[in-house]
């Protein structure tokens, strides 16, 4: 296994060096030299690890699970988490304050854009799927993950396309495609570390001790496998030199349009839903220590959510070149989808009864229910808004961009908290956190945050659709667009106030993450369980 | 896995026996309320699938009972936009801009579809309160570079100036007197000078009696001698407090030296006839009009 992995990343590095050679633009020269370093700095440390691929945080454990691996996910997602969630402050300030852009091509808002969906969808979401994934198959098979060194070069390869990404962004590399800006290089890269990720997952399923596969399973399996469907079908295109960044993509015109928008809104359906639905069905019911409420209801709220979803893209799509009969279905779609997305939020929340007074003492339960909340709320407003005449409202104003932060922040951000507080102790064999006093303070600052940034989304996004829209009694129009954009920038300040709140509260837990890691307990109050009420 | 199931305490509830790293399950059905609203979704999306295009075939897609689309839907709103004016739009025509000026009803109009048409073609340069800005000029103040009479406006709205698409475009054509070498930096600083002086801001009086003999041989022209301008040759006036590009020393001296030469596109092709007539007559009201 050994000598094989070290002829892969040989391999590897021979080729890196080869586009570096030949490269016929300084962003494939860098990108080469990357590989480079990524293949004999892994070769390197596997060397040093000297076989040791990895062991359980807890010496007592009776299974050999690999924690080491899961640790390096945590480190790497609270540190994406707060690079992601500052880039978005500066561009939610860029947007207030134009002056911001620093008339520089690497930090004006075009470039940063996609450095930050990519860093918040991709880096931070995709590091806590990872390795959230990696510790829920391996406890809930009760077996160790399969493969050697594949599951170490999943988190480092994927991090590597992070890097390969996001500098790309900085120095103008991108195929122009929302949430699938690299180019073709660092598709052949994710693509081979998918397929890598893929096969450990499926291999660690394959050695489970336990009869049944456990739902959170079913969710992570349906993401990785979609994922790798989607990702490959929106990036074919061809390079115009293999030596050099620039590709063109295989389709063209509204066909190109229709199939951007399956990838895209798959990437919510299936990276930020069903992934993380994933992290719900093992999460919620661990810290809450109650049962699932429904098996029925996982099964058909499953079933439903990944047959719907992928059908509802073309909503992205109202009201353009895109035949109308692609757009009755995309609405049609995304209207029966409501229910199966609401059966991940009552399965969540019903698993919550009679563990209610928990929320009381127990920060950490608070933040995955209020996910659970916002998720609710997000997969109710997704639904309004594919309506075409709500549609033609809100299309290309900032209630999307409302829509997608009170998902994002809201249900993706906070569920990956609560995990993310649930692991840190038991990767590092601690007692407890470090503080849940920080944990709440977290809460509090996240959910301030994006109760801020939602609403004045809303409020300017509705805005700007009824200044677009206005007409005057003779029929003509009553704003000019600079007018609209000049309405919205006291919504633009306070939604960066908002987001500067959120980040802060990102902060603090990756203070409280590292004083855990530490081992240090802080000197504070301690939550104590309400006393039981009296008989009567 | 039937011998494992057994009672959560909590809720009465039984469990299907699976156990994952202590999650268990419990049997209860799906809530009642949801399933039956999952059905209604269901429902409803296929009864407005039959009305409204849905199906694709093989050359062609189902077209629904209600037969509409959106090409249809957008044809109808147009036209009715259409018909609402056209009784406006023919009179517009016909009229000459005077004429306009003199119909209470007919002007009205025009001056909503003015400035409707201003704040979406010219607001860009000219400010959503055509107030301009440095190298666009502001026209709501009495100073007309190509004249401010209604014909004179609506002459630069449909030929521009400057640009190459027009061959009738407005075309003046300042000299660059240093990069053309027609008076030296030091000359440059004296007749700046002496436009400050006729602007009545504060000045270096040597450079200014200096500038004075020099404007008169180079400026003059088409300036006036009194810096009063003239609207036939496109040059402004600079005897006032109005200044396209600013009126300080520094920003003088650099317009003398390497001139300016704005560009203002021709709209005749892009908008028609009515269109053009009615921003004459939005920007001739908003308050420098003559």
């Amino acid at each position: 296994m050994n000598v094989i992995t070290m002829l892969a990343l040989g391999l590897g590095a021979v080729l890196g060096l080869f586009l570096s050679m030949n490269a016929v633009d300084s962003g494939i020269y860098f990108h080469g030299m990357l590989l480079v370093v990524f293949c004999v700095g892994f070769a390197f440390w596997i060397w040093k690890r000297n076989g040791n691929t990895g062991g359980p945080a807890d010496p007592n454990s009776v299974v050999d699970y690999n924690d080491d691996i899961i640790r390096l996910g945590l480190i790497l997602s609270v540190f994406w988490g707060v690079i992601g969630f500052l880039v978005g402050l500066t561009i939610a300030l860029q947007l207030a304050f134009p002056v911001l852009n620093l008339d520089l091509p690497w930090t004006t808002f075009g470039r940063l854009r996609p450095l930050h969906t990519s860093a918040v969808i991709f880096a931070f979401g995709g590091n806590v799927l990872i390795c959230t994934s990696f510790w829920v198959v391996q406890r809930t098979c009760r077996a160790r993950i399969a493969g050697g060194w594949a599951p170490w070069f999943v988190v480092l390869g994927y991090n590597l396309f992070i890097v390969l990404a996001a500098t790309g962004y900085v120095l103008g590399i991108t195929q122009s495609k929302e949430y699938a800006e690299p180019e073709w290089y660092v598709d052949i890269w994710l693509t081979i570390v998918w397929v890598v990720y893929l096969l450990v997952f499926l291999g660690t399923l394959r050695r489970r001790k336990e009869p049944h596969i456990y739902v959170a399973n079913w969710f992570y399996l349906a993401f990785i496998i979609t994922v790798a469907m989607l990702h490959i079908v929106n990036n074919l295109a061809m390079p115009v030199s293999f030596f050099g960044a620039k590709s063109y993509i295989l389709w063209s015109g509204v066909q190109d349009a229709l199939i951007q928008w399956w990838y895209g809104h798959n990437a919510v359906g299936f990276f930020l839903t069903a992934g993380f639905l994933g992290i719900m069905y093992y999460f919620v019911p661990k810290q809450a220590e109650r049962p699932i409420y429904s098996y029925r209801l996982s099964i058909v709220h499953f079933w439903s959510l990944i047959f719907l979803y992928i059908w509802a893209g073309p909503h992205h799509l109202h009201y353009t070149a895109l035949p109308d009969w692609a757009q009755t279905i995309g609405m049609t779609f995304s209207i029966m989808l409501w229910m199966p997305s609401w059966g991940g939020m009552i399965n969540g929340l019903m698993t919550l009864s009679g563990a209610w007074d928990k929320l009381r003492t127990d920060p950490v339960l608070r933040i995955l229910t209020i996910s659970l909340a916002f998720y609710g709320m997000s997969t109710f407003e997704g639904p309004l808004m594919a309506i075409k005449s709500v549609n033609a409202l809100s299309h290309y104003t900032d209630w999307t961009i409302g829509h997608v932060h009170s998902g994002a922040l809201g249900w993706v951000g906070m569920v990956s908290f609560g995990a993310i507080y649930f692991l840190a102790p038991k990767l590092y064999n601690r007692e407890r956190l470090y503080s849940l006093r920080l944990v709440s303070t977290h809460f509090w600052l996240a959910t301030i945050g994006i109760v801020l940034y939602a609403s004045s989304m809303w409020v300017s996004g509705i805005m700007q659709g009824l200044m677009w829209r206005a007409y005057d009694s003779l029929g003509f129009l009553e704003y000019s667009f600079a007018e609209t954009v000049a309405a919205m920038f006291p919504f633009y300040v306070i939604r960066a106030l908002g987001g500067g709140v959120f980040v802060l509260g990102s902060i603090v837990m990756a203070y409280n993450v590292y004083r855990t890691a530490r081992g240090d307990i802080r000197d504070e109050k301690p939550y104590i369980t309400a006393p039981q009420p009296a008989q009567a | 896995m039937a011998d494992d199931r057994k009672i959560d305490e909590f809720s009465g509830v039984e469990t299907t026996g699976h156990n994952w790293d202590g999650i268990e399950e419990l049997d209860n059905p799906m809530p009642k309320w949801w399933i039956n609203i999952f059905y209604a979704t269901v429902i409803w999306g296929f009864i407005y699938m039959m009305f409204y295009p849905a199906y694709p075939l093989i050359s062609s897609y189902t077209k629904g009972f209600l037969e509409t689309s959106e090409r249809t839907e957008l044809a109808i709103e147009l036209e009715a936009v259409k018909s609402s004016r056209a009784i406006f739009v023919a009179k517009l025509d016909a009229a000459t801009l005077e004429e306009v000026r003199n119909d209470t009803d007919l002007f009205n109009f025009a001056l909503a579809g003015g400035r409707s048409a201003f704040s979406v073609n010219c607001s860009q340069c000219h400010g959503s309160g055509a107030q301009g800005s440095f190298g666009y000029p502001n026209l709501n103040d009495d100073e007309w570079l190509w004249g401010g009479e209604i014909e004179q406006i609506s002459y630069s709205i449909t030929h521009g100036a400057r640009n190459t698409d027009d061959d009738d475009a407005l075309l003046s054509d300042m000299p660059a007197f240093l990069r053309d070498e027609i008076l030296s930096a030091d000359e440059i600083k004296d007749v700046a000078n002496h436009v400050l002086k006729i602007s009545s801001q504060e000045h270096d009086q040597a450079a200014a009696a200096r500038g004075t003999v020099l404007f008169e041989e180079n400026c003059a022209a088409c300036h006036g001698e009194d810096g009063s301008g003239l609207s036939d040759m496109g040059a402004p006036a600079l005897n006032n407090g109005i200044w396209l590009y600013s009126g300080n020393l520094d920003t003088i001296v650099e317009t003398v030296s390497n001139s300016r030469a704005g560009v203002m596109p021709a709209w005749g092709g892009k908008l028609d006839s009515a269109t053009i007539k009615q921003l004459a007559i939005y920007v001739h009201s908003l308050g420098g009009g003559q």
